[in-house]
């Protein structure tokens, strides 16, 4: 599950994570309030204000301005809330923003990076620094792969004193700001580690002219497995930031993605799902979702599923694919038949059933008074998938 | 031989009292797989499906011999469960369980190696030995006995290939689901130096996908070291970058991990690429010929 930044912060604050102070506001009149408060508190007079959406790039797409003043605030808040922000994670048609971050101007003297995650080839956390900061760890990864350091987090350990250090010093810190980002990372790692994140990102992390190391922006990801120990992060969940679409086949308890292309796909298992949206391509398609009805794949799930696919005016033709194990394909297909006479289907279907009792359900599908195109080999069924967009 | 399962695995059910325990185990034990106990802590002294039933594993395989365990306990306590069997002296552990936390399965993972026990999963189909044992949940009656190794992360898309290879007369010595998230015990190295040992096992048909480098890992020990002809399919080459597929495991981050990436190492490698799922078994036959 992803946070927003301010989110992100609230959360890192919490574990001791030295933050350039800022708070959300959901409204103009809301923004500069908080601006005023701040003002009055801290003496700020410079301003951040930063569109919160989940995607990345926010500032190339104008979502991050500064603001001299409380007029300026008000300005800027107005100018960015609301707006359909386009960046190069958002698609064409952007993403509205709905609440921002005012932050206090920092000074910055050097910016640096440092993230935490998985590294799932060792199987142990790991966390990244460099100097490099305000970049894409990726670039710097692919670029000047010498500029980052890594420390890896020894199972049931945790963090030790000399490996946030080791980062600390890796990074060119000296004196007071060594220790501060010695405590800075240990605490990035507990945050990490006690949420159940999968990634926490601070890029940047900034040292300021008056020599304190802080963190501007905060990225964290947490792990959808582990929510159920989390009731109040679970509760951070922005659903305006998904897809209807996702957000309804959610609420059935239904794997779905939504894509750009014209042929929809319903499959039980994610791998088979995978290779199904492959095929639809080799057949002259391109895959419209992704969607795993899982393992029971009942007639409630397959009609929730066909509604949802349908809902994308882009779907020229549909492909279900179950591989019957321990559900049996006449099952399956029966409540194919019995999902889709429940709904108006306008599109070319083909089901392909393979497994337990495959014959049986072939017969069913092709007995029944709902056009069907049947397959019982994968490489049928996506030639029928070229017949219908042909 | 075949692999990590056979007719000497005497395996223990965690969690057979429940629902899916108790139908997997059924299953399990129609097939002809020795289930000689299960573990269900408070039931202890109970007997299911014909089994005793222990409070621990512990007593499993002190009192029964257990040398093999197949877990289906809930996503908060399967970590436990893995932890527990590797400390009985368990050697080759399945665990079925969707839906583990990563922070849990980090110190399981470095338990068990320490253990010096095998981890199969998590959130995986199981482990075949076809004719032998059946430690899983896969269906029974695609698999077909025979030399050719099959190691996948994914469940239907497995049965997709071994029903193709199965159509064509092509049997399997061992079928391995090493499972689809980020921390699994086994990776298709591990699997890939057991088939290369393995004097039942002709060839081997490797199911990749999108998300993390197990394939390259696996592509780099390919080309150094494995003999036996290595087919590979990757699914994924359509999914889009930054979004998880299903599959824990399954995402393109920061452009790594792409389909095209895996099947590039893999053909360099030496392995036979598969890039349309409906033909693998077509083509592992064309390169094998048909066994008569």
């Amino acid at each position: 599950m992803k946070l927003h930044e301010y989110q992100a912060k609230d959360i890192l604050e919490q574990h001791g994570v030295a933050m350039q102070p800022g708070r959300v506001a959901r409204s103009v009149d809301e923004a500069v309030a908080v601006a005023q408060a701040m003002q009055e508190e801290h003496g700020s007079d410079t301003f951040v204000v930063k569109a919160q959406i989940h995607a990345g790039g926010r500032g190339k797409g104008g979502g991050v301005k500064l603001a001299e003043g409380l007029d300026a605030v008000r300005a800027t808040a107005d100018d960015i809330l609301g707006m359909n922000l386009v960046t190069h994670q958002t698609g064409p048609d952007g993403q509205r923003v709905r609440s921002l971050l005012i932050a206090d101007a920092v000074d910055i003297a050097k910016e640096y990076y440092v993230g935490v995650t998985l590294d799932r080839q060792k199987s142990q956390d790991v966390i990244m620094a460099s100097t490099e900061g305000g970049v894409e760890i990726e670039t710097v990864a692919e670029e000047t792969p010498e500029k980052i350091v890594k420390v890896w987090i020894e199972p049931n350990a945790g963090i030790r004193p000399y490996q946030a250090r080791r980062v600390a010093f890796a990074l060119g810190f000296e004196g007071t700001a060594m220790k501060q980002a010695a405590k800075f990372v240990t605490a990035l790692y507990t945050a990490y580690s006690q949420s159940d994140a999968t990634l926490a990102e601070i890029n940047p992390l900034v040292l300021t002219e008056a020599g304190d190391v802080v963190a501007v922006d905060a990225k964290i990801n947490l792990d959808d497995n582990a929510l159920y120990r989390h009731p109040d992060l679970a509760e951070l969940r922005d659903i305006h930031e998904e897809d209807p679409l996702e957000v309804e086949a959610s609420e059935h308890s239904l794997n779905y993605i939504k894509l750009d292309g014209n042929v929809g796909c319903m499959v039980n298992g994610a791998g088979l799902a995978m290779a199904t949206m492959d095929i639809i391509k080799l057949a002259g398609g391109e895959p419209a979702n992704f969607l795993d009805v899982g393992g029971s794949a009942s007639a409630e799930t397959v009609e929730a599923g066909f509604r949802i696919i349908l809902k994308d005016p882009h779907v020229e033709a549909i492909l279900v694919n179950i591989f019957g194990g321990i559900v049996r394909c006449d099952r399956v297909a029966t409540g194919v038949v019995e999902a889709a006479s429940n709904i108006d289907i306008d599109v070319p279907l083909i089901v392909r059933l393979q497994g337990t009792n495959a014959e049986e359900g072939k017969q069913i599908i092709e007995e029944s008074d709902i056009t069907i195109q049947s397959a019982i080999l994968l490489k049928e069924a996506a030639e029928k998938v070229t017949q219908a967009l042909a | 031989m075949s692999i990590l399962v056979n007719a000497e695995t005497r395996l223990v059910v965690q969690g057979i009292t429940g629902s899916e325990g108790t139908f997997h185990a059924g299953q399990m034990i129609e097939y002809g797989t020795n289930v000689v106990a299960g573990v269900t802590p408070g039931k202890g002294g109970q007997t299911h499906l014909d089994r005793p039933v222990f409070n621990t594993v512990v007593e499993a395989v002190e009192q029964e011999g257990a040398n093999a365990s197949i877990i289906f306990v809930p996503p908060p306590f399967a970590a436990d469960a893995i932890q527990e069997a590797a400390d009985a002296g368990i050697e080759v552990i399945v665990c079925i369980t969707e839906g583990i936390p990563v922070q849990d399965m980090i110190p399981t993972y470095a338990f068990v190696q320490k253990k010096g026990a095998r981890l199969i999963g998590p959130n995986c189909p199981g482990v075949i030995t076809p004719g032998a044992a059946k430690v899983g949940i896969m269906p029974a009656m695609i698999f077909a006995e025979g030399r050719i190794g099959l190691i996948s992360r994914s469940g239907t898309l497995t049965y997709e290939a071994v029903d193709q290879l199965t159509r064509q007369g092509l049997g399997q010595s061992t079928a391995v689901g090493i499972g689809g998230d980020p921390i699994i015990g086994t990776r298709f190295v591990d699997a890939l130096k057991l088939f290369e040992a393995d004097d039942d096992t002709d060839a081997v048909v490797l199911i990749g996908e999108i998300g993390g480098t197990a394939e390259e890992e696996a592509a780099a020990y390919i080309k150094a070291h494995m003999t036996k002809p290595v087919f590979a399919f990757i699914a994924g080459r359509t999914a889009p970058p930054g979004r998880r597929m299903g599959h824990a495991g399954a995402i393109i981050s920061g452009g790594k991990g792409t389909a095209e990436d895996k099947f590039a190492a893999l053909e360099d490698a030496g392995a036979v690429i598969v890039k349309n799922p409906a033909l693998i078994g077509e083509t592992v036959a064309e390169h094998l010929g048909t066994p008569a």
